[in-house]
Order: C-alpha cells, then sequence, then structure tokens
C-alpha cells in the first residue's frame, strides 16, 4: 500500500504540470506589466517635458514674434518697455561653454591619453576615482570656487580690475574642470576600444609609444573622442549654478569674457527666485528659454550618440 | 662604407629626436592628468581654508538667521533628508525595474531601442529642464506646490537614467550559464531574476544608487525652479511641507555680498562635501567588497 504512494507524492501529470504553468503565469503577469511600466516612464518623461515646453512657449509667443525672440538683440523682459531678444543670453551661454572646452578639451584629450597609453593599471585605478571626484562635486560648489577663488586669485592677479567680480571667464574655467573628466572618461573609452593589433602594428614599423598615441590611436578613437567633447559641451550648455553665481545676471550681449553676462539657465533661475506674476510674458519666457535650451543639448546628444554608434560598428 | 656610417648617425639623430619628443609628450599628458588632481586640491583647500573655523555642532542645529555669525543649516540638512528619503522611496524601484525589463525580459525589437536611446537622451537633459517640467506637473497640474514631494518626484525622474545605467550594468555581468541553470531546473522568468539574478547584481546595483542619491543631493537648480524656499526656519515635517536643501542654501549665501556670508557658504559647503565624500566612500568600499566575494 505504502510503496505504491510513494511515486505519486513528487510526480505530477504532464496536464498538471501545465496547468500550474499557465498559473505562474497569470500571477507572475502584473510583475512584467510592472516592469514594461518603469521601462515605459521614461517615454512618458520625454514626452510630458515636450508637451510642457512646446505648450507653454506658445503661450509665451502668443505675446512676443518667434522671430524677435530669436533675433532680438535686446533682453528686458521686466522692463516698461520690455524686450525679448535671447541672443544676449544665448551668447553668453555659448561663450562661456566654448570657454570651458577650451580647457576641457586639451587637458582631458592629454590625460585621457596618460592614462590609456602610459598610465601602469595600478597609477590608473587610483587617478580615475580621484579625476571622478571632480565630476561629483555640487554645482554650487564650483560656482563658490569661481566667485572666491578664480576671479581673485587667478583672474585678478594678471588682468587687474578690467575683470569684474561676476565674469564668464571665471564661470567658464569653473565649468572646464567640472567637465574635464567626462571628457577624459569618454576619450579613454574610446582609446581603450581601439584594437592591441593596431598598436602593435605600429610598434612592429617602429613606432615609439608618442607616435603609436598620435598617429595611431587618437586618429583611429577620433569619432568617439568628438563624441565626448559634444556631450560635455552639452553639459557645459545646460549647467545651471555655475553661470549664475559666478557670472551673474545682467544680460550683455558681448565677446569680453571678463565682463558680467547672464546666460539662459541663470535666467530661468532669476524668475524662478523673484515674484514675476504667472501671466507675466518675463516669466513664460523661461519656457521659451528653456525650450532653446532643451533643442540645443538634444541636438548635440544625438549627434554624438551618432558618432558614438558609428564607431562602435568599426571594430566589432 | 662612409656614406652608410652617414645615413646611420643621420638616423639615431632622429632616433634621438624623436625619444625626446616622446618624453616631453609624457610630460605634457601626465602634467595634464595632474592639472586635474591639483584642481581638486586648491578647491578642497579653499573651501576648507574659508570655512573650516566656522563648522560646529550649533552651525548644523541652527536654523538661518540674517546675521551670518548665527546661521546655521539646520533646515537645509534636514530639507535634503527628506527629499533624499522620497527620491530613493521613487526612484530606486522604478529604475531597477525598468532595468530588469530592458536587460532581461525585452524582446530585441524596436520598442526597446526607443526606450534605450530615449533613456540616454533623458541623460543628457539639462537638469534645469526638468524643474521646468516638475514646475508644470507637479507643482501646479497635481497642485502639490513647491513640496518635499514634488522635489522628490521631480529628482527622481532626473536621476532615473543613472540608476537604470548601473543597474543594467549589474544585470549584465551575471553570466547566463546562471539563468540557463535556473530555468533548467524548471524556474520561471521572473524566478530567476529574482532569486538568481538580482543577488549577485546587488552590489553593481547599489554604488549606482548611491552614486545617483549623491547627484540629487548636490543639486539644486531644479529645486529652485520649483519653488524650494530659500529663507526657512523650520524643518519638514512631511511629505507636504515647503523645505529648502542644502546647496540652496549655499547658493543663497554664496550670492550675498558680505564677505561673512560668503565664509558661512563655504561651512555649508563643508558640510556637503564631507556628506557627499562620505556616500562615495560607501560606494567605493561596498564594491569592493563584494568584488572580493564574487563567486565566478
Amino acid at each position: 500500500m505504502s510503496a505504491t504512494a510513494v511515486p505519486t507524492r513528487g510526480f505530477v501529470t504532464a496536464k498538471e504540470r501545465e496547468r500550474r504553468r499557465t498559473i505562474r503565469r497569470i500571477r507572475e503577469a502584473p510583475i512584467y506589466a510592472f516592469l514594461f511600466g518603469c521601462a515605459a516612464l521614461s517615454i512618458f518623461t520625454t514626452g510630458a517635458i515636450v508637451v510642457v515646453l512646446i505648450e507653454e512657449a506658445i503661450r509665451f509667443f502668443r505675446h512676443v514674434s518667434i522671430v524677435d525672440f530669436l533675433t532680438g538683440t535686446t533682453w528686458t523682459p521686466t522692463f516698461a518697455d520690455a524686450h525679448f531678444g535671447v541672443l544676449p543670453l544665448f551668447n553668453a551661454t555659448i561663450v562661456m561653454a566654448a570657454g570651458a572646452m577650451i580647457v576641457a578639451i586639451p587637458l582631458g584629450v592629454l590625460a585621457a591619453i596618460f592614462l590609456s597609453e602610459y598610465a601602469h593599471p595600478r597609477v590608473r585605478s587610483i587617478i580615475k576615482p580621484v579625476l571622478e571626484v571632480l565630476a561629483g562635486i555640487p554645482t554650487v560648489v564650483y560656482g563658490y570656487f569661481a566667485l572666491q577663488f578664480i576671479t581673485p586669485e587667478l583672474l585678478r592677479p594678471p588682468f587687474g580690475n578690467d575683470v569684474s567680480i561676476f565674469n564668464a571667464a571665471a564661470a567658464s574655467i569653473a565649468m572646464g574642470i567640472m567637465i574635464l573628466p567626462l571628457v577624459a572618461s569618454l576619450s579613454e573609452d574610446a582609446m581603450r576600444a581601439v584594437p592591441q593589433s593596431l598598436r602593435e602594428g605600429a610598434y612592429g614599423l617602429g613606432s615609439n609609444r608618442f607616435e603609436v598615441a598620435t598617429k595611431v590611436v587618437v586618429p583611429a578613437a577620433l569619432s568617439g573622442i568628438i563624441a565626448a567633447v559634444i556631450l560635455a559641451a552639452s553639459r557645459a550648455i545646460g549647467e545651471t549654478m555655475i553661470v549664475t553665481i559666478a557670472a551673474g545676471q545682467a544680460p550683455n550681449l558681448s565677446w569680453n569674457i571678463f565682463e558680467e553676462m547672464a546666460a539662459m539657465t541663470a535666467y530661468i533661475v532669476q524668475v524662478s527666485l523673484g515674484d514675476t506674476p504667472r501671466d507675466d510674458p518675463a516669466y513664460g519666457a523661461i519656457f521659451a528659454v528653456g525650450m532653446l535650451l532643451f533643442v540645443t543639448t538634444l541636438v548635440m546628444n544625438i549627434f554624438a550618440q551618432w558618432l558614438l554608434a558609428r564607431f562602435r560598428e568599426e571594430y566589432d | 662604407m662612409s656614406a652608410a656610417e652617414g645615413t646611420l648617425s643621420r638616423n639615431s639623430g632622429r632616433v634621438a629626436l624623436r625619444r625626446n619628443m616622446g618624453r616631453v609628450f609624457y610630460g605634457v599628458c601626465l602634467a595634464a592628468t595632474l592639472s586635474g588632481i591639483l584642481a581638486l586640491a586648491v578647491l578642497l583647500i579653499t573651501v576648507a581654508s574659508d570655512g573650516l573655523g566656522r563648522v560646529s555642532w550649533d552651525f548644523i542645529d541652527s536654523f538661518p538667521s540674517r546675521f551670518p555669525e548665527r546661521a546655521g543649516i539646520k533646515g537645509a540638512l534636514w530639507g535634503s533628508i527628506w527629499m533624499m528619503a522620497f527620491t530613493a522611496v521613487i526612484a530606486i524601484p522604478l529604475g531597477v525595474g525598468a532595468a530588469i525589463y530592458l536587460e532581461e525580459f525585452a524582446r530585441r525589437n524596436w520598442v526597446t531601442r526607443v526606450i534605450e536611446t530615449n533613456i540616454n537622451n533623458l541623460a543628457g537633459v539639462p537638469s534645469i529642464i526638468y524643474g521646468l517640467l516638475g514646475l508644470t506637473v507637479f507643482v501646479r497640474l497635481m497642485s502639490l506646490g513647491g513640496s518635499v514631494i514634488a522635489g522628490s518626484l521631480t529628482m527622481s525622474l532626473l536621476v532615473l537614467p543613472i540608476i537604470i545605467v548601473a543597474s543594467r550594468e549589474g544585470l549584465r555581468s551575471v553570466p547566463p550559464s546562471i539563468r540557463e541553470a535556473s530555468l533548467g531546473l524548471g524556474a520561471s522568468q521572473w524566478q530567476t531574476v529574482w532569486s538568481q539574478v538580482l543577488p549577485p547584481a546587488l552590489p553593481t546595483i547599489l554604488t549606482g544608487i548611491i552614486l545617483a542619491l549623491s547627484r540629487a543631493i548636490g543639486e539644486s537648480a531644479p529645486l529652485i525652479v520649483i519653488g524650494a524656499t530659500l529663507f526657512l526656519a523650520f524643518t519638514p515635517d512631511g511629505p507636504n511641507s515647503q523645505f529648502t536643501v542644502l546647496p540652496i542654501q549655499i547658493f543663497n549665501w554664496a550670492s550675498r555680498p558680505q564677505p561673512e556670508f560668503q565664509t558661512t557658504a563655504a561651512a555649508g559647503i563643508i558640510v556637503l562635501l564631507t556628506v557627499l565624500l562620505t556616500m562615495n566612500a560607501l560606494a567605493i568600499g561596498l564594491r569592493l567588497y563584494f568584488e572580493g566575494k564574487r563567486k565566478w
């Protein structure tokens, strides 16, 4: 009797097994749905950003023509005779981002060459995290650093009092330091993806390390390095606190980096801190400015990703 | 004979030139790398020498004040803690969930590709744009006001891409053989993920979470846009409470002309950086500890 009961204990028929599997699948369906929802949330976020910016920008463009906004050279939203020409803000953003790139590109790419081609793995494993700390420092801290150190200790001694308290140069240098690790680490990734055989071929032909680095590795990794530079530039364009604290909030269409100039992001902060009424065009302008900022950085990011994808195909 | 010797010596001259070029280039690369570290050192020394004398228990346990010598960071510190806690609760399940879906369940089709491209793009959207999104959707549409919960929701959207990327990396590092063994023994796909894949991926995921939260704690622009208050003399008492955070408080002090407030700002920065460095050290320690324990 008991001998026949034993085999049935852990044994289920094929039909029963199928039934249990179906139950399990039904029970797991909500989990699957939740997980898919998490992933799909990113699409909703992007959609919401686009809808919010377009809707609020359209409301603003009922008061101000889009042509005047994009080509105007006077930004005086709170004056009785209000002008909404975004060029002073746009120019300031571009000037400061360009300044940051002048600092970050040479330093970042050379550091990447050092880490990828010269550094002993152990040295690399120490230097890389230290550089990454730079990228993790909050941007208010860089703003403070620009205001309290870069302007009075670095810029004022050689250039004198031509340098205003708030100036674009200090913001640029601080942003350059902030994005240096981004340029370095993405460029290094691109350089390390260059196959070892290319280096060995060059060594075999009698090249030294310098020649291998500059004539083989850097050209082979160029699209990746350019992508790194574009991503870093887009980060500098969207940077808010450094330019707000260090470069000031006075709109100024100028190329003089020692003058105060308000960036696009600085205007958004300025309005957010103030008590401008919601129906005032000066308030609606933050969405138009935000739209311009979003489109600029999005185009740059998409271009960089396209470059990276093309680069990856090359050696797969 | 002499012609050959001439070629040889000319060549060795070029070799020496090339070698020297190489040395100079090495020096330049090394200097560029060290300049980053130097900048970090100068920054830390500047902040420490400006503000260290101002850091005390009173500073941590006092509210901001019109008088710089009495001002403290109590409200801002608690605001940061509240905001971080809610951000963690919201962003961790969503981020890890999205990563699990993309790594373990998603078919390679156009929907997946769109989601992936989209997450990459979101990671590059300036933080202040998230502020404009939060202002319109959370603060106004959902009428949450400039509250802790509105700030946390905004911040969650901002850090989600970081959590997703790190979690995917962690899941990807678990070898497929583990999954195949589990599926072969009759476990369902979810059982496999939950009991076999997630545990060994956890250290990398945790590291990503800590990095995401340290990004959240240092971020101020989106919170300024949604209307986090600059000057607050109380600590938040719930998700609907008004709040301010450390970086905003520092920004407030740093934008005042009086040098005493600059000192106060530096002291605030020291507290903020201490919190951040502790979190980073925790992340690195976690990674090293679990890397030693890995079984494959």
